[in-house]
């Protein structure tokens, strides 16, 4: 089987075979960024354009790495030092870009959809790497990839996602994607955080944080976006993370092997106690490592495509 | 290889497993006398087939020698000359070789011999994981018609062909009865 799409939008619009065969394709770029030489030539001569019209440092440096270790060129357009600032729209942005015979641009920005109606626009396969409150398809995937690692299995877990589910573009893909492949969802959160009706996908919602625990096997703690939302959603930094916060006693009681995972950056003292952050169940740096695994080949595999 | 999909070709046999394990053990010992002993030497199979075909000389040169050579798995996809050129994504496989190849001589193992692209993506995939002192090539079968200028230092059999036709290796690793098959214009798509 193939992957038969140009684009990588959202995790929503993928199929479980697709998803399964994404993490395949990750699997041997993990021995690559092992060696000493950590380069292939499967995209050389394709060029990768990193477009982030939203501030971010491991997302893009996570890309930039994938698209290097396969031997791409790999340009960084951000707006700040573009002529965004001057008024030129998404479109004819990305046109310019395209006309420098693109073969895939990565997309951020901060308007859901933003990546989806550029792919109508561009013969360059776009992926999204982050669309307002949308999705953020490839941290969905490396999550995936994270969990079966170290679980053997995605099928049957049960999972919780902890913290601001409302604003976070990362607990929706990796919502879709759990579901998607058999696991149980959990979301976990002061209700201000939750947003209405989202039961309706299939998943538990808990507003207390220790009811949520019993029988959980891997938690993902999401950051409080302090620069995105200010303090009105909960009383105090200290409440939020005595009632949300994970800590050694909150692991101790879920009674499991559990995996804790964190998109990062992780705030400590808030949303995960220093103790869980350095203990040898949280996978947080695994992440990062399975990151480039899974964006190499899933520059791979839409690089394959005429 | 896989097996075939839907009506099975006509098969014309080349080789059974008998001949097979002979010449197996007459390249081993090649192997061996050629390079004076096995000091310095490792065997890298080519995946898919050339993984247990390595794996058996690798048992027959203990069988000789006393000795278990280094085994490693290449997988030469993300090297191949085609990628991008085809209408569907070539399956990715891991490359295992967890001994460091510099300084080794360092025998290749592949099914067939056939265009050389196959082995020219494997020896630019060995020099990224190091610098051996010397790649050789052993094979089960050439078949000729290179399109690079390779050759290989130990061979099964060398069988004349068209280029149309198809050269089949089966395996019992692979879930078959050991045999080499010529099939006629069966579609080689796999190894160019």
């Amino acid at each position: 089987m193939s992957l038969k799409r140009k684009d990588l939008l959202s995790i929503s619009s993928l199929s479980p075979e697709e998803i399964d065969l994404i993490l395949e394709a990750a699997e041997p770029f993990k021995e690559v960024s092992g060696r000493e030489i950590k380069k292939v030539p499967a995209l050389r001569g394709k060029t990768v354009v990193n477009l982030f019209f939203e501030p971010s440092t491991r997302t893009s440096t996570s890309f930039e790495l994938a698209a290097k270790r396969l031997s791409a060129d790999v340009i960084n357009f951000s707006p700040g030092s573009s002529s965004v600032v001057k008024g030129e729209t998404l479109l004819d942005t990305a046109r310019n870009i395209e006309s420098m015979q693109a073969d895939i641009i990565v997309l951020r920005h901060s308007s859901s959809g933003a990546a989806e109606s550029l792919a109508r626009h561009v013969r360059s396969s776009v992926i999204n790497a982050g669309d307002g409150w949308h999705e953020h398809p490839t941290q969905g995937l490396l999550d995936l990839f994270t969990i079966k690692e170290k679980k053997g299995r995605l099928s049957g877990l049960s999972v919780a996602i902890v913290g601001d589910v409302a604003h976070s573009r990362v607990a929706r893909s990796d919502i879709h994607a759990l579901l998607k492949m058999g696991a149980e969802v959990r979301v976990v959160g002061p209700p201000t955080m939750i947003p209405a009706f989202i039961e309706r996908m299939g998943v538990k919602v808990f507003s207390n944080f220790d009811a949520a625990l019993p029988g959980v096997d891997v938690i993902i703690m999401l950051r409080l976006q302090l620069e995105r939302q200010g303090r009105s959603l909960f009383p105090s930094m200290r409440e939020y993370a005595t009632l949300y916060g994970l800590n050694s006693e909150r692991v101790q009681r879920t009674g499991t092997d559990l995996l804790v995972m964190h998109p990062g950056p992780i705030n400590r003292g808030v949303e995960i106690s220093h103790e869980v952050a350095d203990s040898s169940q949280a996978a947080i740096l695994d992440q990062v490592s399975n990151g480039v695994a899974v964006r190499m080949g899933l520059m791979y595999l839409l690089s394959q495509l005429q | 290889m896989s097996s075939i999909e839907n009506q099975p070709p006509e098969e014309t046999p080349i080789m059974d497993g008998h001949e097979m394990g002979r010449a197996l053990t007459r390249i081993a010992h090649e192997i061996v006398e050629r390079n004076k002993g096995v000091k310095n030497l490792a065997l890298v199979g080519i995946r898919t087939a050339g993984v247990p075909l390595a794996k058996r000389l690798q048992k027959i040169i203990r069988n000789i020698e006393q000795v278990d050579v280094p085994l490693g798995e290449l997988d030469i996809t993300l090297y191949r000359d085609d990628l991008g050129l085809r209408k569907n994504q070539p399956v990715l496989k891991r490359t295992d070789i967890t001994f460091h190849i510099s300084d080794l001589i360092v025998v290749l193992v592949d099914d067939v011999l056939f265009s050389g692209r196959t082995i020219r993506a494997a020896m630019d995939g060995l020099m990224d994981l190091g610098r051996p002192a010397e790649i050789q090539l052993a094979v089960l079968i050439d078949r000729g018609h290179r399109q690079l200028p390779i050759r290989a230092n130990y061979v099964g059999k060398n069988i004349p062909t068209s280029r149309d036709e198809n050269i089949r290796v089966f395996l019992e690793e692979l879930g078959d009865h050991d045999r080499v098959c010529k099939l006629e214009s069966g579609g080689q798509v796999d190894q160019p």
